[in-house]
């Protein structure tokens, strides 16, 4: 795969932030934080690693993105139209009625691989997706995003399990560890130990990076794919709301939408991160 | 009916053979199992079609999920493990990974009911259908012998979304026959009768047949009928029952709150109220015992139908 113009996707990466921002200011309700956490994330999967059409998004081929913290919806919508998915003018219709573009994840918009949420869910579908890929001998990988605190789920080491003893190399987890969850800093909240050894113990080859360095992302992603017989998780350590100052790293940021004034002030400091790129 | 004739299969059996002539003929049917895949007769398929069969251990909820992500791809898998588990452990993951993006997922509960026995309440399913049929998109389909259980199974694979199928532990006499009418969603009328009529499903029905031949002799006359899909109903048959019998009495092997009884009340009372009766457990746990034991203990033998029966006739207008 050609190296990417790894600034071309910096500056992508704040127009999506932006995107996003306005999408949360105009719906007046959503989870800010997650979704700025993950953009860099999804802008190395989507802009270099993924094998997608976004023409024929059920391609039988295609490589697939699960979205399991679904409540950073905003963010894979926020790719999805700038990949053409469909029209960058549904953004704007996020969480209201009659809207594709529900709260959480749903099928049946364009680009969408599953319905989520209720979070933990994502990795075992995942396997089955893996394992479907097995018999049909296709060569397709599937990515499943999980947020740090989504990983309490029991289920989640259920399907960790699951994939290791079927050896689905072509599973690879990504972490978006931004460090933080509703009730505060996960490591209070539920101190997970040593995390990189959880997984590394349960038989996957394990990567630590900085998921805001796309460059790292991008190396990572790639490692992962040439990591075979385990399955590999990415923990990318990001910071919740990164991006806007006066988000970054506060736990209230959690589950709200940005107010106009508050919006004006992120798009100013996006805009001048922009601006030193551009020079 | 002679009793004593009539062959005694466990509807898993049933299940189990239908998994078989479905592996046959449909290569993307693929069968997952939680741990219990002799009990469940998943074991079957796993021997005559290895590749297509993935043990997830102790795992529900990862079962459900890694089915549902098998069916995003095309497959059709049945998930296999008891009643109590697959629809109580994994609820949430059949609520939202399978049901909310109506999957082609098809959940089989076996040993449903008391009917399992000294296992006792942790084992004894009573309440999948009340959780099964309140999710949006599911079909539910309680069988009522070992060959409706197979003809069940192969139906559910061409049945387009979730299917969840409540399945025996214990043998029970067999019933139909391979030509008895089958579709998923319309009730079999099993006797005619004109002063009430009893609507059952799973192993009860055959109960229910008993309890309208001792009526017989009372010189009371009570349809029969054999709701095996208690989801989609069939709200014809219970409309014309109404109607037509003005009185009902629903038998499950079940808790009454939610389960059969319940979805057939829902359709009377919006339709044509007339008096019923629900036989089934009644907002309780089970308990340890031999399957005839309990079934007495929890008030479900014919001799309670009958005197269901009498009762509704009795509060007719």
């Amino acid at each position: 795969m050609n190296r990417p113009d790894i600034l071309e996707l910096k500056k992508k990466a704040i127009e999506i932030r932006k995107d996003i921002l306005k999408m949360l200011m105009i719906a007046g309700s959503g989870h800010t934080g997650g979704s700025l956490s993950a953009v860099d994330i999804l802008v190395a999967l989507y802009y270099y690693k993924l094998k997608l059409d976004p023409a024929k998004p059920s391609w039988k081929e295609r490589d697939r993105f699960l979205l399991s913290k679904g409540h950073g919806c905003p963010a894979l919508y926020a790719v999805l139209a700038d990949k053409g998915y469909f029209p960058k003018e549904k953004l704007w219709t996020l969480r209201k009625f009659g809207s594709q573009l529900q709260g959480h994840p749903q099928i049946g918009l364009a680009g969408v691989e599953i319905s989520s949420g209720s979070l933990g869910q994502g990795l075992s579908i995942a396997n089955g997706i893996a394992l479907a890929g097995r018999l049909d001998k296709l060569d397709s990988r599937v990515y499943c995003l999980m947020g740090d605190g989504e990983t309490n789920e029991g289920q989640v080491w259920e399907a960790v399990m699951t994939a290791a003893h079927y050896k689905l190399d072509s599973v690879c987890a990504i972490i978006d560890f931004n460090g933080l969850q509703i009730d505060g800093f996960c490591c209070e909240v539920m101190d997970m130990g040593p995390y990189l050894h959880k997984w590394k113990d349960f038989g996957w080859n394990a990567i630590e990076t900085d998921g805001h360095d796309i460059e790292k992302m991008i190396l990572s992603l790639d490692e992962a794919e040439k990591a075979k017989g385990k399955p590999t998780v990415i923990v990318a350590h990001t910071i919740k709301g990164k991006g806007v100052s006066f988000i970054e790293n506060k736990v209230e940021w959690h589950g709200i939408a940005p107010k106009k004034e508050e919006y004006e002030k992120a798009i100013e400091e996006l805009d001048g991160e922009l601006s030193k790129l551009t020079k | 009916m002679a009793e004593e004739k009539l062959q005694m299969v466990p509807t898993r059996d049933g299940f189990g053979k239908g998994l078989l002539e479905l592996g046959a003929q449909n290569k993307n049917v693929v069968v997952l199992s939680a741990d219990l895949t002799d009990s469940t007769r998943a074991i079957w398929f796993k021997k005559q079609f290895p590749d297509r069969f993935f043990g997830l251990g102790v795992a529900e909820q990862d079962m459900i999920g890694t089915a549902a992500g098998l069916a995003l791809c095309g497959k059709i898998p049945f998930a296999c493990t008891f009643g109590v588990f697959a629809s109580g452990r994994a609820w949430d993951q059949i609520r939202i990974s399978v049901a909310y993006m109506n999957l082609n997922v098809k959940i089989a509960g076996t040993h449903g009911g008391i009917s399992v026995g000294p296992d006792g309440a942790t084992h004894q399913a009573i309440e999948e259908v009340a959780l099964m049929r309140i999710l949006p998109n599911m079909t539910v389909i309680v069988p009522c012998d070992a060959v409706e259980a197979k003809r069940a199974t192969i139906e559910a694979a061409s049945i387009k979304g979730p299917v969840y199928l409540r399945l025996g532990r214990s043998g029970v006499p067999v019933i139909t026959k391979e030509d008895t009418p089958f579709k998923v969603g319309k009730a079999n009328l099993l006797r005619e009768g004109k002063d009430l009529t009893i609507i059952a499903c799973g192993q009860l029905v055959y109960d229910s047949m008993l309890a309208c031949d001792l009526l017989a002799k009372e010189g009371i006359s009570a349809r029969l009928i054999n709701l095996h899909t208690p989801k989609p109903i069939d709200r014809e048959a219970i409309i014309k029952a109404a109607q037509e019998t003005g009185a009902i009495v629903t038998v499950e092997e079940h808790t009454i709150l939610g389960g059969l009884g319940s979805a057939v009340a829902e359709v009377v009372v919006q339709s044509n109220p007339v008096p019923m009766k629900m036989i089934g457990i009644k907002d309780r746990f089970g308990v340890s015992g031999e399957p005839e034991e309990l079934f007495k203990y929890f008030g479900l033998t014919p001799s309670d139908i009958v005197n269901a029966a009498k009762e509704v006739v009795s509060r007719k207008k």
